[in-house]
């Protein structure tokens, strides 16, 4: 019998390109887990990615999958639920990807509230182009375009989205990979734009570099630095200096984009509401 | 319902590209506002609805080509407008839609000068950006309207190559015709030719969704209709993988090519006007064409034995229709908004005997019948000496 969580990848296409200790399959991993906890229909779900290791994800799963240019996913991605609602959209991006060259859409697809559940694998660095610091990687890292470490401060993804208008935040790792799937899970059902982000351990371009041991040891790092939100909400900033909290970050109801523009259809056609 | 169209109608350029759109089927556009091309989506985000269509003012023109082809695959009719800054941003994604072969149609309403140049002046300066803009080898289908009248009809006729070729098509308006108000005559809806994409055969086993048939085009499914597949911007095979495989990347890169350069006699629109027995032949398009038009028919009245050859569609460049242009004419004056540039095709297909001559003029303003009739005198004199 086919594993329930195979009928969501294209086992054909595997294995996948990715280095060994790489986080990403453990992503990918909690994706699926996530499809058949959702009973995800894979004829009326989307998977639009960007460019990035991450990115390849999209082509390892069965469904209709769009490998966007970089940092552009989101808007692709604006364009599919716009024009077909029905359709379930989810979005996978690189920390470069998402937070760099994609920044500005992704404040935006988040000021919208448009329903597409978003997964940020945030490695802290340019992966696929060989280590280059992304607006993601922490203060004072090693990357080949930061010879002399970073002087750059990173972003806080999640507050970043939060305050653009996302109406889901959460934030995992792939050490904390089944509570990983429960929160995409719940980004999923959310209607809204939901942001998941999940750190992963890239040991190829950046733990090596930065002395982070292999990738066994950077999820061991991920399981040191991770405080649960709850008790993170009790803790000072200078407690929390250095960690990053996890769990359901963010939850708020709002009027959803495509639904909206429904409502502004009828409003131009002059069908009066319902009721 | 939208309003009764009447069979004639006063309408600005880019009203008349908005209209057009609705007319081939289009219900989806995304753009950012910017002059000379505004009006086109300021008509779209008011008539879309109405017809149950989606418009979206995206945060920049990069969102706005991504957004367009998102939509397209899901079996929307796609449309963004915009001018040179803004045509610079769509280039990225122009090349997207080019590569994973997605119709859609990008409008440049044209405007003056490199960078933000004047925004308010009508120029030609883009006739180069839209053949080569996007990085690569590639094809690229370009139409050049010359009134609002053909506004309207090559915005269907766009729609229309976009789908069958599965590919975007550019329209090269200009501010000058984007802004001008004519009568525009509205054919009977049910009248206009409109092209669909070629959907893949029922009951197939597995969709290879780039496997051309023997035309060359792979019959294209919607996203959502249960095929499943792979659309990326690497290099891929028939399957939607991506390739490194040098055979298949010649393939495709050859493909893409042949489906466009294969069908010229289904894609190439020119007009000629007094050419048969012409000495002279001036090569315009656009909205300068209406000018040589103009000095053409001057130049009958004296006597002297001018045409006009006008592309209409600029790219591919009709280089056949040109050549033999060439071979009926000794002189070939080529008036152009730039400092020359569809004038470097007309050279390619020229013979050693033509003279080709360019008219330039980057002021932002147009150029005068009676600048393109002293050139054509000048060119009659030139012939007496060499007798
Ligand atoms: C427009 C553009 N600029 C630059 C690149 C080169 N590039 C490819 S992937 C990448 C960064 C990827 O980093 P990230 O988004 O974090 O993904 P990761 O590989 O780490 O998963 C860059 C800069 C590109 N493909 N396109
Ligand atoms: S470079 Fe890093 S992110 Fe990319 S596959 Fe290798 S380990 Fe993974
Ligand atoms: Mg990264």
């Amino acid at each position: 019998m086919q594993n329930s969580v195979e009928k969501y990848l294209r086992m054909d296409k595997l294995p996948h390109i990715w280095c060994p200790g790489c986080g990403n399959g453990i992503v990918l991993g909690a994706m699926v887990r996530a499809f058949t906890k959702i009973n995800c229909n894979q004829n009326n779900t989307v998977i639009v990615s960007g460019i990035g290791c991450s990115s390849r994800a999209a082509g390892y799963m069965d469904f209709d999958t769009l490998h966007t240019t970089h940092g552009r996913a989101l808007a692709f991605a604006t364009g599919i639920k716009l024009a077909k609602p029905e359709l379930k959209v989810f979005v996978i991006m690189g920390d470069g990807d998402a937070a760099s060259i994609g920044g500005n859409h992704l404040i935006h697809a988040a000021r919208r509230n448009i329903d597409l559940t978003a997964i940020i694998f945030n490695n802290h660095i340019y992966g696929m182009t060989g280590g280059q610091y992304s607006p993601l990687t922490p203060l004072d890292s090693m990357a080949t375009t930061a010879p002399y470490n970073t002087i750059e401060r990173n972003f806080d993804l999640a507050e970043l989205a939060k305050a653009a208008g996302a109406t889901y935040v959460a934030r995992s790792t792939t050490y904390h990979a089944t509570m990983l799937t429960n929160l995409i899970v719940a980004g999923a059902t959310h209607k809204g734009f939901s942001l998941i982000e999940a750190v992963t351990a890239c040991p190829v371009s950046y733990g090596r570099r930065n002395k982070m041991g292999s990738g066994y040891d950077m999820m061991i790092w991920q399981k040191e630095h991770a405080v649960p939100v709850q008790k993170a909400r009790n803790l000072t900033p200078k407690e929390m200096q250095g960690k990053f909290a996890v769990g359901e970050l963010y939850k708020a109801e709002a009027p959803e984009y495509t639904e909206v523009y429904d409502l502004l259809i009828k409003k131009a056609q002059g069908i009066p509401k319902e009721g | 319902m939208t309003d009764i169209i009447p069979f004639a109608r006063l309408m600005q350029g880019n009203e008349a590209i908005a209209e057009g759109a609705l007319a081939a089927g289009a219900r989806f556009f995304a753009g950012y506002p910017i002059t000379p091309s505004t009006e086109i989506a300021e008509i779209l985000a008011k008539k879309l609805p109405l017809v149950g269509g989606k418009f979206i003012q995206m945060e920049d023109e990069l969102s706005s080509m991504a957004a367009v082809i998102g939509a397209s695959l899901t079996g929307s009719k796609s449309m963004t407008a915009t001018s040179g800054p803004g045509f610079s941003l769509k280039q990225e994604n122009l090349g997207f839609a080019v590569l994973t072969e997605v119709p859609c149609v990008v409008v440049n309403v044209q405007r003056f000068g490199a960078s933000t140049g004047i925004p308010t002046a009508t120029a030609q300066g883009d006739i180069m950006q839209a053949r080569w803009g996007t990085h690569g080898d590639h094809p690229m289908i370009a139409l050049c309207p010359s009134s609002v009248q053909e506004s309207f009809t090559l915005t269907i006729q766009a729609f229309n190559l976009s789908e069958r070729f599965r590919t975007p098509v550019i329209l090269l308006s200009e501010e000058i015709t984007g802004h001008s108000r004519e009568r525009v005559i509205l054919p009977d809806p049910s009248k206009i030719e409109i092209i669909n994409r070629k959907k893949p055969a029922a009951g197939i086993e597995k969709y290879l969704p780039y496997k051309p048939d023997a035309d060359g085009i792979p019959p294209m499914a919607n996203f959502g209709e249960g095929y499943r597949y792979h659309v990326t911007g690497l290099t891929h095979d028939q399957s939607g993988s991506p390739t490194t495989d040098a055979e298949k990347a010649s393939f495709l890169t050859n493909r893409l090519h042949d489906k466009i350069m294969d069908h010229l006699d289904e894609i190439t629109m020119t007009e000629s006007f007094m050419t048969e027995d012409a000495d002279v032949i001036v090569i315009a398009y656009g909205a300068v064409a209406r000018a040589a038009k103009g000095a053409v028919r001057k130049a009958r009245d004296m006597g002297i034995k001018a045409g006009l050859f006008r592309p209409i569609t600029i790219w591919p460049f009709p280089a056949k229709e040109t050549a033999s242009m060439c071979a009926q004419a000794g002189s070939i004056i080529v008036p152009e908004l730039n400092l020359g540039q569809l004038i470097g095709e007309v050279e390619k297909v020229a013979g050693k005997e033509n003279r080709i001559i360019g008219i330039n003029r980057v002021t932002g303003g147009m150029i005068r019948p009676d600048e393109i009739l002293d050139a054509i005198k000048s060119e009659v004199r030139v012939k007496k000496h060499a007798k």
